[in-house]
């Protein structure tokens, strides 16, 4: 876990015109006009499709803080997703609709679990720590299963989106869609922010040599913590994000499968880069749903592209724009 | 009581077949550094070879033979193939690619067995139950599961810890650069010890397949509890990996057959019936949170580690 390099030292050296830099803003262009285009064409499924690439691209956003910059891989990133989701689902549920009931409870809740599940985690190293997050994400999938009142095993569905006092209707795709796009903008740029701050800086020394940054006098404990939880917080959103996306939630949303999609959605787009996990999450999900159109058997192509990435790869997709050699 | 004798002997039954699984995943984590999640596909893999020659050769034993060879033989290529080059990789880039295998692996058995599941089914002599001690009937092959996970295991030790193989699995484990410059043949060596984790990881799923059904996935829950053995037990040990199966199928069972009752005493029975099975499944992550909070590295961490 050593091998990545530090991606922080070659910004800024780039040409205006680097290839990753064109692919990004490329990209951007593309998201912002799906819109337009899902409106001209009528194809509403497109909409609906990258509204969720959107999202878990939020989702990857917030893990890759952690694991890109904070060198703390998480295997049970999908429990924020399924934490924010029920919270809405069971306020849903219980009569109180209004999203700033909802949406703030998601990211509060999420918070508060990534603070008591870092706070013993974070006491572990390296495989240690990837099994001990596994190990509370799937106590939290065997949570939701036992929720008998809220579905249990079969899941839950939410009748009505979260209510914006008729402000916002999330009820209106496009607005939706660019709302997902705006929080996951902003969200970058946080991230983004905080890494190159003093606090993102010392989680950064800590993930290169966290004696020597406890040595001169930095509680790294503490700073990873706090890394920690606003990546849950961040996470949580898009949990409520998805729940209102898709309007049903189920336990299956924190298999701890749906961890290691985030995972490859990170490692696949470039770890540690502000924009890598947006394409890991643009690539993953379009791969898979190209490939599934065009074969009944997708996963017999996308595992092995997946190992060819791992092998052959350095730093995924930005690591190829970039042309970046390390390891 | 017999009851409880009887979820005991369940659990002794689970921890073996854990073993088995967490043997190979062990050997594999302590001596190459390779996280592997595709490790329950050959689990996966080892089961359907089983029903499908059981159907070929009209014979169980047969079956059960012919497939731990091929489970050897497909860890053996799949290592040569694929998994070499990734010792060499970060972690990451190991849950990357082994995840992809994953995927392919449930994708190659759907393309060719099928998405409905199969069934192994047993021989006559071993469908009986046996009175183990008066008054307590087992079934006979329950019985014979652990009886040959028990001999596997001391297979496994003595060649670990008293042949030329063994030592040099061991040399490995703590030093693979010096190994390979005292002029072992690393590579063949590493082909070997994935090959007899995939055998092991088969044999695990070829004894579980007359229990459960042979389906798509089957590896998956059971790859994780895996991992939270050799988690518990100490990434790279073998011994404990024994103890950790051990104790994780004991509380895994009891906890399942024992807690929800339990609640009922103390709870209303609304409350029970919600939080018992949850609270049964999570006992084994709540034992492997805890064990990790106090002993960072597992029960028993591999010395030079």
């Amino acid at each position: 876990m050593t091998a990545s390099a530090d991606p922080s030292f070659d910004a800024g050296r780039e040409p205006l015109l680097a290839p990753r830099t064109a692919v990004t803003v490329v990209l951007l262009a593309v998201l912002a006009l799906v819109p337009v285009y899902a409106m001209l064409s009528g194809d509403g499924f497109a909409l609906t499709l990258f509204t969720r690439v959107l999202i878990l691209a939020l989702g990857a956003v917030s893990l890759n803080l952690i694991m890109g910059y904070g060198g703390m891989v998480s295997f049970g990133h999908a429990a924020y997703l399924g934490i924010g989701g029920y919270a809405v689902g069971i306020l849903a549920k219980e009569g109180i609709g209004s999203g700033l009931v909802q949406w703030p409870v998601a990211i509060a809740v999420s918070a508060l679990y990534a603070l008591v599940v870092g706070a013993l985690s974070l006491r572990t190293r390296g495989v240690y720590f990837i099994m001990i997050t596994l190990a509370f994400a799937q106590m939290i999938y065997y949570v939701a299963i036992g929720l008998d009142r809220y579905g249990g095993d079969d899941g839950l569905t939410i009748y009505r989106r979260s209510q914006f006092g008729g402000v916002i209707d999330l009820n209106n795709k496009t607005l939706f869609y660019y709302l997902c796009f705006a929080l996951l903008l902003t969200s970058i740029y946080l991230v983004a922010r905080i890494v190159n701050s003093r606090f993102g800086l010392v989680i950064q020394g800590a993930r290169s040599n966290e004696r020597r940054m406890r040595a001169i006098g930095f509680p790294t404990f503490r700073y990873k913590l706090v890394c920690f939880v606003i990546a849950g917080a961040l996470c949580g959103l898009a949990g409520a994000l998805l729940a209102n996306l898709t309007n049903f939630i189920s336990p299956a949303l924190m298999h701890w499968t749906r961890s290691g999609d985030l995972i490859v959605m990170v490692v696949l787009g470039g770890l540690g880069t502000p924009f890598g996990p947006l394409i890991g999450a643009v690539a993953f999900l379009l791969l898979e749903e190209g490939l599934s159109r065009v074969t009944e058997y997708p996963d017999l192509i996308l595992g092995p592209i997946l190992l060819l990435v791992a092998i052959y790869v350095h730093g995924g997709i930005e690591g190829l724009l970039v042309g970046r050699r390390d390891g | 009581m017999l009851y409880f004798i009887e979820q005991c002997l369940n659990g002794v039954q689970l921890g073996m077949l854990l073993f088995l699984l967490a043997a190979g995943l062990t050997l594999v984590f302590g001596i190459m550094d390779l996280v592997n999640l595709a490790h329950g596909s050959l689990y996966m893999l080892g089961a359907y070879f089983a029903a499908t020659f059981a159907v070929l050769t009209g014979s169980f034993v047969f079956a059960v033979i012919l497939a731990l060879f091929v489970s050897l033989i497909a860890g053996m290529v799949l290592e040569v193939v694929a998994i070499r080059r990734l010792y060499q990789r970060s972690h990451l880039d190991q849950v990357l690619g082994t995840f992809g295998l994953l995927l392919f692996f449930n994708e190659l058995v759907r393309l060719v067995w099928g998405p409905a599941g199969m069934t192994l089914a047993l021989p006559q002599q071993m469908l009986t139950a046996v009175q183990i001690i008066p008054g307590v009937y087992y079934p006979a092959y329950r019985l014979v599961i652990m009886v040959v996970a028990l001999a596997v295991a001391a297979l496994l030790y003595f060649v670990v810890m008293r042949t030329r193989l063994g030592m040099l699995i061991r040399a490995g484990a703590s030093n693979r650069e010096m190994v390979g410059a005292l002029g072992v043949n690393i590579k063949l060596l590493y082909t070997l010890v994935f090959g007899l984790g995939a055998a092991l990881a088969g044999f695990a799923g070829v004894m579980q397949a007359p229990i459960l059904t042979v389906q798509i996935g089957m590896g998956e829950n059971i790859l994780i509890l895996a991992f939270v053995v050799i988690i518990i037990g100490g990434i790279g040990s073998i011994r404990g990996a024994f103890v950790a199966s051990l104790v994780v199928g004991l509380i895994d069972t009891l906890g399942r057959a024992f807690v929800p009752d339990m609640l009922h005493r103390v709870l209303s029975t609304n409350a029970a019936a919600t939080l018992g099975p949850a609270l049964s499944s999570m006992s084994i992550y709540m034992l492997m949170a805890a064990i990790l909070v106090f002993r960072p590295e597992g029960l028993f961490p591999a010395a030079s580690r």
